[in-house]
């Protein structure tokens, strides 16, 4: 970081004096790039929006008198001839944590100035994420066709759906936006465009901390909305 | 400074990937278990060691430094709160509703048998 270089030239100290340092020395805070500063705190911010939606959702979940539809019936899927729980939503699961996996690897080939590594596991990435969009389109069609709407549904209290759609489809609209984020930047990657800019490949580390946001933020969906 | 930290061997990838994979399995199993209390605080516990797992290795957020590691992590601590405030208000409303029009009378269907 050149940012650094302005600095009195002292050793950075660790842990809590590290942390009175970088508040009051006249510099800049954070030891990061500004990109990444600002990724981190849209997501902070991201994190308020999603905690609110998952609290709304406890709020309607214990305050109705109505049963709540159990989704371990409700999005259970037939399979070798018997109804698995959860089924899909499982596979959902496993494909989000593969790709958060490809990711990861993409950022370390980055750093590795490997275009064509990163690029391709960028890719990668970014059809897991598109496969996963695919299954929610499923799951929602299923749903919608056996009656579920976010005013009321056929198992019992009215919330579930409304709660349903709002939450998972709040999350497939950052999977979605989060396939588009990759691509472009996987593509921008591959002819060569980050090979001589100040931030090198940092950008990919960047887009990185999007993608497994998204998959942290399924880890509490799946746990709260799914499993609870 | 900012490459310090950015490349580490590929080795804890692959162990917090599969540990991920792991957890899921343990979470999704949680499914087949009876509704209780220690089904609740297991679901808790590996959603908890899951999100941990992805903020500090795949986010890397273990290897920056205390600045930014608590204006990312502490404000989230409000949540709470409000989780608390919520349910304590949830409680209440639901016990006016059941105070002033009486049990749920509602007709459910069963999912899948139609």
């Amino acid at each position: 970081m050149s940012e650094a270089v302005l600095d009195s030239g002292a050793a950075e100290a660790p842990g809590k004096q590290g942390l009175v340092d970088d508040w009051s020395r006249d510099k800049q805070v954070f030891g990061v790039p500004w990109g990444k500063a600002m990724m981190w705190i849209f997501l902070l911010s991201d994190t308020f929006i999603f905690s609110c939606f998952l609290v709304g959702y406890m709020m309607v979940r214990i305050s109705t008198t109505d049963p709540w539809p159990n989704p371990s019936e409700v999005f259970a899927l037939e399979a070798f001839g018997y109804p698995v729980p959860l089924l899909l939503i499982a596979i959902m699961t496993f494909i989000l944590i593969t790709s958060s996996g490809t990711m990861a690897l993409a950022v370390n080939m980055g750093y590795r100035r490997d275009r064509n590594k990163t690029f391709w596991l960028m890719v990668a990435t970014a059809l897991l994420g598109a496969s996963f969009v695919g299954m929610q389109a499923f799951e929602w069609s299923k749903l919608i066709s056996e009656g579920v709407r976010p005013w009321g549904n056929p198992f019992g209290a009215a919330q579930f759906g409304s709660s349903f759609f709002m939450i998972t489809g709040f999350h497939g609209l950052h999977v979605s936006a989060g396939v588009i984020y990759l691509l472009v930047i996987a593509f921008r990657v591959k002819r060569g465009f980050y090979e001589n800019r100040p931030g090198g490949y940092e950008i990919v580390e960047i887009t990185g901390l999007y993608w497994h946001f998204v998959d942290l933020v399924w880890v509490f969906i799946f746990a709260l909305f799914y499993l609870w | 400074m900012a490459e310090e930290g950015t490349q580490h061997p590929l080795k804890i990838y692959w162990i917090m990937w599969i540990a991920l994979f792991v957890l899921s399995s343990f979470s999704y199993a949680t499914d087949f278990m009876d509704h209780g209390a220690l089904r609740t605080s297991l679901i808790l516990l590996f959603m908890f060691v899951k999100a941990a797992g992805i903020v500090w290795i795949f986010m890397h957020m273990g290897w920056e430094r205390l600045a930014l590691k608590l204006a990312i992590l502490g404000p989230p601590v409000a949540i709470i709160v409000l989780i608390g405030l919520m349910s304590l208000e949830g409680y209440y409303v639901e016990d006016s509703r059941l105070d002033n029009y009486g049990e749920s009378t509602m007709e459910v269907e069963t999912p899948g048998h139609h």
